[in-house]
């Protein structure tokens, strides 16, 4: 049977599209489409960019990637693609790869950190970078070495870099990416539902009839997320509503029946709105789901913004003090008096922020509290307070926030809410987090197929990686935490380390990792599959830091980077099809890949890096004594180890990676027939003589790892099972993936409570104390099996708002075309063409009023720094009046030299989405 | 029949023809003008090539017609794919013009002495799509183009239909209109295909004209075109040619 090529391209193509429903395909047709792999050989991988998981095919030839396409069975993306999965193939191309270990050296070959990068073997860099960690470690401490990790991590990655730091140098001083943008939903998570991750899945955008969409420019930023919404709204017209909240105008807007354009910070007072309508509305509260399924809980609000606790820190500069004050108190303003009425504050008070330290703790209270406190947050009030477009007309806005509380409460009607970084990068992020779940909860549209808060996620393995294996400074795997002594003790059985090994005190996060670096009392720091220098708000302070202080800092990346152009030691990466691995979706989809090719040049996964820096330190030199602070101290362990059969000479490779366990795990593999396996057999390169560790690192890790979850929620397949299907939704018990959490007909560990049809199963913070609007009252704790919290929370106003002096709002982010800081993509031709660099996007009023035309290259000022962006007033986005925004992909348009350090203070997750700014020529 | 074959035969053929003519030595024709040009014909004449329309565009992105560029030497004209219009409001390589081969008045609003430049009113051409070669119709969530659009949503929009092929997501088709497209080739520059698959052409070119006689009777605006109209309603076919008496007259029955 003779075909033209186009006939050829047509079958293959619907071989791929039957595969995927499951139709027969005739004989003839698949013996074609089998003839198309002649020369390339396809296997599945996942898309290296967003926290979607696109499932993609790899193709390679002669050692290199050739080509990809959709994965058409991968049930996430069905064989699309955007715009960035469409370049996989491209991004591990690029001419200025990093190929080879590069240090700063004087004109005798040492190191020098005034220096030139010179390129050095990895002998020399590893013993440079151990000779640094000792000096630095032997100084300061567990405390005074770090990590920054990433969402972007092979679970494996992070796995090991975890174990390493936690068990090996007994440092939580690890905090990922992450922490930049999913820190706020996983406080929410842990202190609403006692677990982390969301509880539906993609399949609620094919169930539901109302998308509501607050701080998410999903037509961008999850673009096959989108066209599931797009094709939904398609399916019927008239019932499906969207609903778009933003601070300017984006590409969602024109699907949506409804854009409400709000002020910054305000959304948590819409949703106080939308509460108390719930609330007082007859019959609206699903009162069977709350009495049986949820409590009523509330914390404190004098809480501060997670800025420096020093408000007059040497290291600020003089026109950052006033910002940096509101750490300490703020005078009250007259919509935070309104807002706050229930707790008796008045304008012009001063709130002193006295509980900074305790942000995190609440108490449950009465549902009588629960009302008293939202009968401030009435429409008329609401309204003025949150109208983000001084050019819409009050009474147009307040029906909209009618319109929106209508749709939640209409019985019947089934509402998912999504979210990203519109709510996550906030002051106040946790708190806006939860009150959408109290949104959901209190009308009873929670965990069911179409109904439900779905907290989306920015990375691709921001949940499989940082969130699941716990790369955060307060973390442990499946959802445990250092603090806690039984899941130290869990950790260290399946670690096989000694007891009282690990450190109890939580470690520094990201932000406060970048603040001890000016401090000087972290001056050791590696950078995994991150750039934190271009990603890190105030980034003024922290470049400063890394260049011109004691410190040492290396950064492991494929391509030159703004960090690795800060860092005394660059590392180069083997990147995604170079080795094996695996991400975990925003829907808690697992999902693995092998290594397609050897990785470029001499660069190595950071598996490998990890594990070699671990060949350096013996036992008798990190399990040892070691004073943590006044109140803490590790004891040594290494009498202990002996007792298990550990040497003190043995290293931390011996004893975490390459144990008697670890090599149970043959290489070869019959999963691995016919792929390759840098770690566990060396490659071609011959890379410094590296022959392979004789067995198969991942699977040990993998299977290791995944003991922490088995029987407590967050079960996970063998290894070799993710290499048949296409990803596993979590938990996965026997061999069966979880659709909707918390709800007994989908999940087995809801039946298995016992609790109804519902069952909120989580056990974080499920014993708190009795109290009122004000405060907790009394010894007494209330249990909470099996329940889930509905938080009050108030509306405060953000530390910085616009001024006379720096008139406009800044808002930062992404556009589809570039992932994060663009190392990746501003590599690929294409994608640079498209966009080729961060455009100040700006309201013609505003343009007009500062005499500037588009094009026009101006300066964006904050208190913190400046940088030079053109001016655009036509486009994607079109902000209201009074505010910019400009995304931060371009190192340089570095926008994160403008934005503020301030946090969440209970997440401690930087708001990258308001500060204040002037405008104008350069 | 005959003119049926021969018209099937036009357009089988008639990408080739395109090819050939874009990339001919000679094809001037093709010419992406600056804003405010007038007809091609008249603008050849008036252009003096005095390179002021050239020096006045602050992203450098009008070049002068050299040797071998296939055009009139000295004429300004874009290469969208590298350096599109940027569609500046004050529309400074227009005002330069001293001799009318680029006339503010075809980019203005209102009445002369009171007009306000109105660069959206600019024609330099029409960008068209290959709906083969654009990934976003082989449900790719690109448009590229979409977002690279100073009139975004006017003159490029995404028209979504429903993904028959997974039942479970959307196209998001771009979609030109001509009413609003200033032919600025920004969404050419942005295209990611390799040739990008949305291009601009001069409009006479790229664009069809419907009858003077049909108004479209669900477009209220439609009408207009009846304005235009050639005021001769005469029309004439080969059968229709010869007057009736002389073709009664014939015997050749």
């Amino acid at each position: 049977m003779a075909l033209s090529r186009r006939e050829f391209i047509k079958t293959t193509a619907a071989v791929a599209a039957a595969t995927a429903v499951g139709m027969s395909v005739p004989e003839d047709i698949l013996a074609i489409a089998a003839k198309a792999e002649i020369g390339w050989k396809w296997d599945k991988s996942v898309c290296r960019f967003c926290g979607t998981g696109c499932g993609i095919m790899v193709a390679t030839k002669d050692d290199r990637i050739v080509a990809v396409k959709g994965d058409p069975i991968a049930p996430v993306n069905m064989g699309l693609n955007c715009i960035k999965g469409y370049f996989n193939a491209k991004i591990i191309y690029g001419a200025d790869r990093l190929t080879e270990p590069l240090m700063r050296v004087n004109d005798r070959g040492e190191f020098d950190k005034k220096g030139k990068f010179k390129p050095v073997t990895w002998k020399k860099a590893f013993d440079e970078m151990a000779k640094q960690f000792k000096k630095h470690y032997a100084a300061l401490g567990p405390k005074g070495v770090a990590i920054f990790g990433s969402g972007q991590y092979t679970i494996m990655e992070g796995y090991t870099s975890a174990k390493l730091m936690k068990a090996g140098f007994r440092s939580n001083n690890i905090d990922p990416n992450a922490r930049l943008c999913m820190a706020s939903a996983v406080a929410a998570f842990m202190e609403t539902f006692g677990i982390d991750e969301p509880a539906g899945n993609y399949d609620d955008m094919h169930h539901s009839d109302t998308v509501v969409l607050w701080g998410a420019n999903m037509a961008e930023m999850h673009p096959v997320l989108w066209s599931k919404i797009t094709n939904r709204k398609l399916a019927d017209p008239g019932r499906v509503k969207v609903v778009n909240l933003t601070t300017f105008t984006n590409r969602c807007s024109n699907l949506a029946d409804s854009e409400i354009v709000i002020k910054p910070n305000t959304d948590l007072a819409i949703q106080n709105y939308i509460l108390r309508e719930i609330v007082n509305r007859p019959g609206a509260i699903d009162w069977d789901f709350v009495n049986r399924n949820c409590v009523f809980a509330t914390g404190f609000v004098d809480i501060g913004y997670g800025l420096r606790p020093k408000i007059d820190h040497p290291k600020y500069k003089k026109e950052e003090l006033d910002t940096a004050s509101k750490e300490s108190f703020k005078i009250i303003t007259k919509d935070e008096a309104v807002a706050m009425g229930s707790l008796g504050i008045k304008e012009g008070d001063r709130m002193e922020m006295k509980n900074t330290g305790k942000a995190g703790a609440h108490w449950a209270i009465t549902f009588e509290d629960f009302k008293k406190g939202l009968e401030p947050y009435t429409l008329d009030f609401v309204a003025q307070l949150a109208k983000g477009n001084a050019d819409e007309p009050l009474d147009e806005f307040k029906k909209k926030l009618q319109a929106l509380a209508d749709l939640y409460a209409e019985k019947g009607r089934k509402v998912v809410s999504f979210w990203t970084m519109g709510f996550n990068q906030h002051v106040r992020g946790t708190w806006v987090n939860e009150q959408i779940y109290a949104i959901h909860l209190l009308l009873g549209k929670q965990s069911q197929p179409g109904n439900g808060a779905f907290s989306l996620t920015g990375q691709p393995s921001a949940c499989g990686t940082a969130r699941e294996v716990g790369t955060f400074a307060h973390r442990l795997p499946a959802d445990m935490v250092v603090m806690n002594p039984k899941h130290r003790a869990i950790t260290e059985k399946i670690w096989k380390l000694p007891e009282g090994t690990l450190n109890p005190v939580m470690g520094s996060h990201f932000m406060k990792i970048m603040r001890d670096l000016e401090d000087g009392t972290i001056k050791w720091v590696w950078v995994q599959v991150n750039n934190p220098w271009q990603n890190a708000t105030n980034a003024n302070h922290w470049i400063a830091a890394a260049r011109e202080m004691d410190n040492f800092i290396v950064v492991s990346d494929a391509y030159p980077s703004i960090s690795a152009k800060v860092a005394d030691l660059i590392l180069p990466a083997a990147m995604i099809f170079e080795k094996w691995g695996a991400y975990g979706n925003a829907e808690r989809r697992t999902q693995h890949w092998r290594q397609q090719v050897t990785p470029i040049g001499k660069s190595m996964s950071d598996t490998w890096q990890t594990t070699e820096f671990a060949k350096r330190f013996t036992l008798a030199e990190v399990w040892k004594e070691w004073k943590i602070d006044d109140k803490t101290s590790l004891p040594d362990v290494v009498g202990k180890a002996h007792a298990m059969g550990y040497s003190s000479k043995d290293t931390l490779f011996d004893v975490l990676f390459a144990n008697k366990e670890a090599k149970t795990y043959k290489w070869p593999d019959p999963v691995g027939e016919g792929y390759q396996n840098t770690e566990a057999a060396g490659d071609k390169r011959n890379v410094e003589g590296f022959k392979g560790y004789g067995f198969f690192l991942q699977k040990y890790l993998w299977e290791e790892y995944r003991k922490f979850g088995l029987g407590h929620g967050h079960d996970l397949a063998d290894f070799d099972t993710y290499h048949k299907v296409r990803g596993l939704r979590w938990p996965v018990v026997d061999g069966k993936e979880t659709l909707w959490r918390f709800n007994s007909e989908y999940d087995p560990y809801a039946k298995a409570a016992n609790h109804g049809k519902f069952a909120f199963y989580g056990d974080a913070g499920k014993e708190i104390p009795k109290g009122d609007l004000l405060g907790p009252r009394g010894e007494e704790k209330v249990k909470l099996p099996n329940q889930a919290k509905i938080f009050l929370r108030h509306y405060i106003d953000p530390p910085e708002i616009p001024s006379a002096e720096y008139p406009l709002w800044l808002c930062t982010g992404r556009v589809l075309e570039h992932w994060h800081t663009g190392t990746m993509t501003m590599r690929v031709p294409e994608l640079y063409r498209a966009v080729p660099e961060a455009q100040c996007f700006m309201s013609p009023r505003d343009a007009e009023q500062h005499k500037l035309k588009d094009g026009e290259l101006v300066w964006i000022e904050s208190r913190r720094g400046k940088v030079k962006a053109r001016v655009e007033t036509r486009g994607r986005n079109l902000p209201p009046k009074g505010l910019i925004f400009v995304p931060f992909f371009d190192e340089h348009v570095l926008i994160n030299k403008v934005t503020l350090d301030a946090t969440c203070p209970i997440s401690k997750e930087p708001d990258y989405k308001k500060c204040a700014v002037k405008v104008y020529k350069v | 029949m005959i003119d049926a074959t021969r018209s099937l035969g036009i357009a089988a053929v008639g990408g080739l023809v395109w090819a050939g003519f874009l990339e001919g030595k000679k094809a001037y024709p093709t010419a992406l003008r600056p804003p405010g040009a007038v007809d091609d014909a008249r603008f050849l004449a008036a252009c003096t090539k005095c390179g002021l329309c050239v020096a006045a565009c602050p992203y450098q992105a009008l070049v002068l017609a050299a040797p071998g560029d296939g055009r009139p030497i000295g004429t300004p004209y874009f290469v969208m794919r590298d350096r599109p219009c940027r569609m500046c409001r004050d529309i400074p390589c227009a005002a330069i013009c001293p001799t009318g081969a680029l006339d503010t008045g075809l980019v203005s609003d209102g009445e002369a002495g009171k007009a306000v430049l109105n660069i959206n009113k600019a024609r330099i051409g029409l960008a068209v799509i290959d709906r083969e070669t654009c990934i976003a119709y082989w449900g790719i969530q690109c448009d590229a183009c979409y977002r690279a659009c100073p009139v975004i949503d006017k003159a490029i929009t995404v028209d979504p239909v429903r993904n028959d092929r997974t039942g479970r997501h959307a196209i998001l088709g771009p979609v030109v209109h001509s009413d609003h497209c200033t032919g600025c080739g920004m969404c050419e520059r942005a295209c990611v295909t390799k040739k990008a698959s949305i291009f601009v052409l001069p409009r006479r070119i790229a664009m069809g004209e419907s009858s003077d006689r049909y108004i479209r009777g669900w477009d209220a605006g439609d009408e207009k075109r009846l304005e235009e109209a050639t005021e001769d309603t005469t029309t004439v076919t080969p059968r229709s040619g010869k007057s009736p008496t002389d073709y009664l007259n014939r015997e050749d029955l």
